[in-house]
């Protein structure tokens, strides 16, 4: 394939966020990536908005239990921890479904993209709803900002404190989990710390808590005070002075770098690229918009190896599809159990170290499923798949998912799923206008996929419906996403 | 992935309009790969924590009632195995295995600091990793790595499901999920799919989207052959209309037919019994018991059931005591079920749980879950289990 120059505007689109729009695809042929990439940029340069879905009644019982002046958990009787309990998982869906839709629609391209990199690399699980929301507004809040001030705030905040235990870290009774998991995952990565680091990092933690509003809460009386030595530093540490320690070496800078780079260029990493990388974001006090910068200008960046090199992670797919054609899908719930059943969903990461993404994706089933979706969505044909349990999630409470939809009037088994769509087409379709019909495939095919795609127009022609250039259109269009060379970006 | 570029190549140069099996895969439907006293494994998950001790229960022990006031399953409801031991009343079929010397129990197993979350405790028992590391390929999945270098047997590890389990994602051979195989059949059959695999040329190069083709290949041309593979010696036993009954309905046809299929994989749940568990765990060991008996007639009456071993894991057992909802809460150490007619050790293998000697209200584990791999991996499956755990177990001698 040609590097043409709408290929590569094609592949800053996708990097810096979840592809081209229906209504962007004829700009990109003419203008250049610096021009482009400014726009981009600018469109990420305002504070997100607070994404904020939690049910009113929820909101209702804390804002009764604040004016009350009730923070602790056992203030909440057992029947409102039951009814936060059940009313959060509802929320954290809608939640999920929320971000999605901002990472379809917004312009804010690259915050969201960059979120959802944070998203996974502070990977935790927590079934309240506002302390959901409260990372999750933090993350966005600072996702191209500084990695220091995002490192403190996600460290403080509700759902990586009770996630990794720190509720629990008492003087005398220390608790590890925050303490290690910041270092192996968070900051510095194995190999650059001792398991006496982590216990003297425990003891600084001591006291870090949250109330129940969510709220961060130092427990002077729950902190161990005494004197510390971590990684060769001594003194009477806190929390806040072992992140700075944390800070100060020039791992942090290397194992972020290296992981934005797998996640925004390469799952084969260039160590030398990487090196780079990671200097400068040292050297710039851990800013992250120009480390994004720094890989979005640079030449390597539009190497033919690093262009449609990288799986798309399922949300990625899914937000790629629908970003591309517009879409109504009137059983929203049914991309949560496409999220489930492609292995990412949203607020449910497999563990603290996130997605590991890549090949990680893709097995057969999982291949099988994601060729078929297109096709789902445009036949409104339905698929029977079942995801597995999630005892975590659902807390003990069956039918985490809606009961299979009832399909009338179409003769078939039901049980299945279906994914109710009306696609828009109007904006795709104008693209195409004045394209010679014979032309049509290879440019469908340009405008959809990043890498030259294996199928032949002959096999193409026999599976697109010929009967008006409209419907060919389309179907040749949801034909090549049905392809493994869609699942590529 | 272990195909060679070479024969990868043939996929692409082998297009015609119809689709054609890779020659890699064809190889083995000729001739029966099965040698005759193949190995096979079975592995139950019982997802969301079983309550071992409602499972296994000390009948003469009064810790155990005294901290189950409610919950206690009492001494002449248990089916006895011995003065001491009792099986909950729902496993009817496994008081037989017991009685005919083809159950083993294993009680006491865990692991070095238990982790009490579903997600982190199954992630530790699936890819056979210590509580401090994490690991991105599972234990059986990375047996298949060990066992299929030089060979494409993609079939060499099923899971019964519509979704893989990480424990057999391995980092270059991935096992194969399938609900059964008609309906994988069904949708790797599109004519479509076949043409675009058909027209594919390998880039040449490690392309991610090699990768991608690679696994297509694999699954429709195993979608074919396991689904001429179940028609082959289809299980003619009754079964229970539930689903592990149909599941290992399934497995079972498989078995007898000439598949490669060494090891599958099924999942019974939740027994996340927080509430509700006394109609929960009965429920689910009905099911659970019914299915495995007509699983065990039907080997039997086969003449198979000496090179089937199934084993039981659940995530973590429950704590002690009850809880104040009718349930109980997540704890620690549980016991495995061996079931097979090769077994070299019968019954209670070893002693039943000290409830003298607890760890802040959760049982202590004596054997390491891993250990129990080593020993399946190295005596059942023949295979390097020093390699494929990345440490030396000791082999325990139930088989």
């Amino acid at each position: 394939m040609a590097i043409t120059n709408q290929l590569k505007n094609q592949h800053l689109m996708w990097r810096t966020g979840f592809g081209p729009k229906a209504e962007d695809v004829r700009q990109l042929s003419a203008i250049s990536q610096k021009a482009l990439l400014k726009s981009v940029l600018k469109a990420s340069s305002q504070s997100p908005n607070y994404i904020n879905v939690a049910s009113e009644e929820l909101k209702g019982m804390m804002m009764d239990m604040t004016d009350a002046g009730k923070t602790k958990k056992k203030d909440l009787s057992e029947d409102d921890r039951k009814f936060l309990r059940k009313q959060s998982d509802k929320d954290i869906r809608k939640l999920n479904l929320a971000w999605l839709s901002e990472m379809v629609n917004t312009n804010a391209q690259l915050n969201e993209k960059m979120s959802l990199f944070w998203h996974g690399h502070f990977a935790s699980r927590n079934n309240n709803i506002f302390y959901q929301q409260m990372l999750l507004d933090a993350i966005r809040r600072n996702a191209l900002g500084n990695f220091a001030d995002l490192l403190r705030e996600v460290s403080k905040s509700a759902t990586m404190i009770n996630f990794l235990n720190n509720n629990q870290n008492k003087k005398n009774h220390p608790n590890e989990n925050f303490a290690r998991e910041v270092m192996e995952l968070f900051t510095i990565g194995r190999g650059n710390y001792t398991e006496q680091d982590v216990k003297e990092a425990a003891r600084a933690f001591t006291g870090w808590g949250t109330n129940l509003q969510g709220e961060f809460e130092f427990r002077k009386q729950q902190h161990d005070d005494g004197s510390k030595t971590i990684l060769g530093k001594t003194g009477n540490f806190d929390g806040d002075d072992v992140l700075n320690i944390l800070l100060q070496q020039k791992e942090t800078a290397h194992l972020i770098s290296k992981k934005i780079y797998r996640f925004f260029v390469n799952d084969t990493v260039d160590e030398q690229k990487a090196a780079w990388l990671g200097n400068k974001f040292y050297q710039s006090n851990y800013d992250i918009k120009s480390l994004m910068e720094d890989i979005f200008t640079s030449d390597w960046f539009y190497d033919p190896k690093n262009i449609g090199a990288k799986i798309k992670s399922p949300i990625e797919l899914i937000a790629g599809i629908r970003r591309m054609l517009p879409m109504k899908i009137e059983n929203e719930d049914v991309q949560l159990l496409i999220q489930s059943l492609l292995g990412q969903v949203l607020f449910n990461p497999p563990n603290v170290a996130g997605w590991p993404g890549g090949t990680n994706w893709i097995d057969s089933s999982s291949l099988m499923f994601r060729l078929r979706i297109p096709q789902i969505m445009y036949d409104a044909d339905e698929f029977e798949m079942k995801p597995k349990d999630d005892d975590d999630q659902m807390m003990g409470v069956k039918e985490a998912f809606p009961a299979a939809v009832k399909i009338k009037g179409l003769g078939k088994v039901s049980g299945g799923q279906m994914i109710k769509t009306e696609i828009f087409w109007n904006d795709y379709i104008k693209k195409f206008d004045g394209v010679q019909k014979e032309k049509l495939i290879p440019e469908i095919s340009r405008t959809v996929l990043q890498t030259p795609v294996s199928v032949s127009e002959d096999v193409l022609k026999r599976y697109t419906d010929a009967n008006s250039r409209d419907y060919f259109i389309k179907t040749a269009t949801i034909q090549l996403m049905s392809t493994p060379e869609y699942q590529l970006c | 992935m272990l195909i060679k570029r070479k024969q990868f190549i043939q996929v692409g140069s082998l297009a015609t309009a119809s689709f054609m099996l890779p020659k890699f895969l064809k190889a083995f439907e000729k001739s029966a790969m099965v040698p005759s006293g193949n190995k096979v494994l079975v592995v139950l998950q019982m997802s969301g924590g079983n309550d071992g001790l409602n499972t296994v229960i000390p009948i003469r022990n009064d810790i155990y009632y005294k901290t189950r006031p409610k919950l206690g399953i009492e001494k002449d409801k248990a089916l006895t195995l011995n003065d001491e031991v009792g099986l909950h009343p729902a496993l009817t079929g496994f008081k037989e295995l017991f009685d005919d010397g083809s159950l083993g129990i294993m009680n006491s197993v865990g692991y070095p600091n238990p982790d009490r979350s579903h997600f982190r405790s199954m992630d530790i028992w699936q890819t056979a990793s210590d509580s401090k590391s994490y690991v991105y390929t599972g234990w059986l999945g990375r047996y298949l790595d060990a066992q299929c270098r030089g060979c494409d047997k993609p079939t060499q590890a099923l899971e019964i499901d519509d979704v893989l389990s990480l424990a057999l994602k391995g980092d270059q051979m991935k096992g194969i999920a399938l609900k059964d195989p008609q309906r994988l059949y069904n949708t790797s059959h599109q004519k479509y799919f076949k043409e675009v695999l058909a027209d594919h040329k390998s880039t040449g190069s490690e392309q991610p989207v090699d990768y991608l083709y690679k696994t297509m290949a694999a699954t429709l041309s195993s979608a074919d052959y396991i689904f001429q593979q179940s028609k082959l010696r289809p299980s003619s036993q009754p079964y229970p209309k539930t689903g592990l009954g149909k599941s290992l309905q399934t497995i079972a046809s498989l078995i007898f037919s000439d598949i490669n299929t060494k090891v599958y994989y099924v999942s019974l749940g939740s027994f996340d019994t927080h509430v509700n568990q006394q109609n929960e765990q009965q429920r689910l060991f009905t099911e659970m018991s019914d299915a495995v008996k007509s699983f065990v007639a039907d080997l039997k009456s086969n003449n198979r059931f000496q090179d089937v071993l199934l084993m039981t894991f659940s995530e973590f057992g429950r704590r002690v005591s009850q809880n104040a909802s009718g349930g109980t809460d997540h704890g620690t150490a549980n016991n495995m079920f061996l079931v097979s007619g090769g077994l070299k050790q019968k019954g209670l293998i070893n002693e039943m749980t000290d409830l003298n000697d607890l760890d802040e209200g959760d049982l202590r584990y004596k054997v390491d879950f891993k250990e129990v791999y080593a020993t399946v991996l190295n005596k059942w499956l023949g295979a390097d289990d020093r390699n494929i755990l990345g440490k030396n177990f000791s082999y325990l001698d139930f088989i």
